[in-house]
């Protein structure tokens, strides 16, 4: 059996039933979606309380809530790490959670972890498409 | 809420830690092995990256 037809056995092999669009799209919307689709709940648990606490973390330490069409290419740039929490990021913006600016020391890094929260929800949407596709090992 | 600078490095290390491990490996004894790996690099770096600021200050 050749290199080539070892790896399109072991993609069709390990191919979920799952679309990679969805389960990327789930796990954008809600952290550990994605993975919870695809039959890994403790994946699913782990990366939804990693990702939610540290949004969380940072909404109470007052962080900066990003939002588009300030100006700012700065600020262009947290609101793409903000909107990277999905679900998180809108509930947050409905209820009117976080601040529109720095007000306190602290809050700085408050607007770190929401920032950094959202880009690491991207990672694990991302691993997510990897595993549905077959393109990483379960 | 407030956290101390070392309590918030902590926090962090931890969840991003935690993510990476989970996201970089496919084998869960990988997982873990390589989310320890990197808390242990950012809590190190950090505390590592703070006694350079102190001997520059000083």
């Amino acid at each position: 059996m050749t290199i080539a037809t070892q790896a399109a056995t072991r993609h069709a092999k390990t191919k979920s039933a799952v679309s990679p669009a969805v389960a990327l799209f789930a796990g954008w919307f809600i952290p550990g979606a994605g993975h919870l689709l695809l039959k890994k709940p403790i994946r699913a648990a782990l990366l939804f309380v990693s990702i939610a606490a540290m949004f969380a973390i940072g909404i109470a330490l007052e962080g900066k809530v990003y939002t588009p069409n300030t100006g700012d290419p700065l600020d262009i740039l947290g609101f793409a790490g903000d909107l990277g929490a999905g679900g998180l990021y809108i509930l947050t913006r409905m209820l009117d959670l976080g601040h529109a600016s720095v007000q306190i020391a602290i809050a700085d890094y408050g607007s770190k972890f929401i920032v950094v929260a959202g880009l690491l929800n991207i990672v694990a949407a991302v691993d997510a498409h990897s595993l549905a596709s077959g393109r990483k090992l379960p | 809420m407030t956290l101390t600078h070392f309590s918030a490095v902590l926090l962090f290390s931890l969840f991003t830690s935690v993510v990476f491990g989970i996201t970089q490996r496919s084998d869960p004894k990988k997982m873990v092995r390589f989310g320890a790996f990197c808390f242990a690099l950012f809590v190190g770096g950090t505390i590592a990256a703070s006694w350079v600021m102190w001997a520059i200050k000083h």
